[in-house]
């Protein structure tokens, strides 16, 4: 294990986010990885390490690091990997590539993200055409939960959210504080898909319904787009061209079973390992970026990390302390609700741009300890990251 | 709406692991699998025990009595033979004997639906083949 401040992130790149056409997936992690490269001053032949997390639109990418590898022209990489862990794996990659520079396998990783779910208006249109009427395009709806109608991710993070709210009496309201309190934050982040459109409670109420207790607005949103993220030794990255953010901690918490039996995550097992690294608890944590793939999935996690007790997130949230001006910010540049999905690089990302102080109108003042969570599956994968723009 | 072919429901298969289910459904039977090394009774199937890892199990009829444990209410229509259907709610059961199932509940509005309610199976007719197991709420 490395120890608190021997590993730093030394570059970011992020491309433009949300209804971003005309691009590939693979060119979108491209782009990524050549943004990262600048931001932290280093040529591609400086890289020697190289971890993706392709999303859904890589397919059946097992060997998508390699693919990558290829189009990026990197040669003699020492450290490979195609890794998925659902939200979780952006945190894991910055922990494998940390574990693997601290054991003198290699200097420097580029960890990277790209999906492109989206389709342009004139492909969702020849996709349709093909779809319709055919039996044989609905081929997916097998198994009984199919026969009973129900499908999709959306639905079974529903009946654990439901779960909660008869356990612990979490409301419809506390759902939608999330939703509200994220988007002011998006409202100050000119890259978020949602900057120009604000959101009260009312209008949370208003919003159409997916699954029920989930509208519209508790889901994360739909975006194309890439994220690369460049990690290195503390010492080298002192020497490169920003300010190194440096890994305090670091932990990873899959706990099995049933989530919507204990409705807990990973958090749990994965914030001890982290916190004990960095040397930190829950009162130390200046700003939370939290894997927010549902509104739910905020207050979860928020009760996971001993933010609050166990079922008083939404009271928490609904108090304003997770909003702008609040004691704890949460999702500083809207999340995954309102700024952006690009699974765990969202918080990620967000959390670098804060250690560094580079958030402009959102930079929260006090930003020496950012803890960073994904989550994957049903609150079946965890990682947590702390950061932090001080070596100790 | 387009005026193309009617897109049918989707139907469990006959074959595999839920063979055995299907064919006690169409007895109005309800039966999960039992554990032959550790006793312990499962929902949905699955080729081994996560317990034990033994690989030997066999069929149990069960009550067909339990509660609510939890439900959802779909809006979205993802597949297009629900499109007349939504809203409609999922329920998961748990079972008196404890494993959970997901199915519907017959002629029960979405909005009185509560976790802990209890149900009883009823058996449903689908097709000239198909009966599957559906919940009611019973007093």
């Amino acid at each position: 294990m490395p120890s608190k401040g021997e590993i730093a992130i030394a570059g970011l790149g992020q491309t433009r986010q949300g209804k971003v056409y005309g691009r590939s997936h693979m060119g979108l992690a491209v782009e990524a990885v050549e943004l990262a490269l600048a931001d932290a001053g280093l040529a591609r032949a400086d890289l020697d390490g190289l971890l993706l997390n392709p999303g859904i639109a890589w397919g059946n990418a097992a060997m998508g690091s390699f693919m990558l590898q290829q189009a990026l022209g990197l040669r003699d990489l020492k450290l490979q990997s195609t890794m998925n862990l659902g939200g979780a794996t952006a945190g894991a990659m910055i922990q494998h590539a940390a574990l693997a520079i601290a054991a003198g396998l290699c200097t420097t990783v580029a960890c990277v993200f790209s999906d492109r779910p989206l389709k342009a208006p004139q492909e969702q249109h020849a996709r349709a055409g093909k779809r319709e009427g055919s039996a044989a395009s609905y081929a997916f709806a097998r198994g009984l939960d199919a026969v009973y109608g129900q499908f999709g991710i959306n639905a079974m993070y529903a009946l654990v959210a439901r779960r909660h709210m008869h356990v612990y009496g979490t409301t419809q309201d506390h759902l939608g504080a999330v939703a509200v309190a994220q988007r002011r934050w998006a409202n100050r982040n000119p890259a978020a898909q949602l900057h120009a459109v604000p959101l009260t409670l009312a209008d949370y109420h208003a919003s159409r319904w997916i699954v029920e207790p989930f509208h519209i607005l508790d889901c994360c949103l739909v975006s194309n787009g890439g994220v690369a993220v460049i990690v290195t030794s503390a010492e080298r990255a002192r020497s490169l061209r920003k300010p190194p953010v440096y890994v305090w901690g670091m932990g990873q918490g899959h706990p099995g079973g049933d989530p919507s039996e204990t409705l807990v995550s990973g958090a749990p097992l994965a914030r001890t390992t982290a916190f004990a690294m960095a040397g930190i608890d829950a009162r130390d944590v200046r700003i939370a970026e939290l894997y927010d793939c549902y509104t739910f999935t905020v207050l979860v996690t928020l009760e996971d990390y001993g933010f609050c007790a166990k079922g008083e997130a939404g009271d928490f949230v609904a108090a304003g302390h997770t909003a702008p001006g609040g004691s704890l910010p949460v999702n500083t540049g809207g999340g995954q609700l309102s700024s952006a999905y690009m699974w765990g690089m969202t918080p990620l990302a967000e959390g670098i741009v804060q250690a560094r102080g580079e958030a402009g109108d959102r930079q929260v003042p006090r930003h020496d300890v950012v803890l960073v969570s994904g989550n994957g599956g049903l609150l079946s994968t965890h990682t947590t990251l702390v950061l932090s723009p001080l070596p100790s | 709406m387009s005026a193309g072919p009617t897109i049918p429901r989707p139907l469990p298969e006959h074959e595999g692991d839920l063979a055995p289910f299907l064919a006690a459904a169409r007895e109005h039977r309800l039966v999960v699998q039992r554990c032959d090394g550790c006793g312990m009774l499962r929902f949905p199937p699955r080729e081994l025990c996560s317990g034990c890892l033994s690989t030997a199990a066999s069929w149990r009829e069960v009550s067909g009595r339990g509660e609510i444990f939890s439900f959802n209410v779909m809006h979205q229509v993802y597949h297009p033979a629900f499109a007349r259907e939504v809203p409609y709610a999922v329920v998961v059961i748990k079972l008196a004997e404890g494993p959970k199932i997901t199915s519907n509940l017959v002629n029960y509005p979405v909005d009185r639906i509560r976790i802990g309610m209890p149900v009883e199976v009823v058996f449903e007719d689908v097709s000239a083949d198909v009966t599957l197991p559906k919940f009611r709420g019973r007093a």
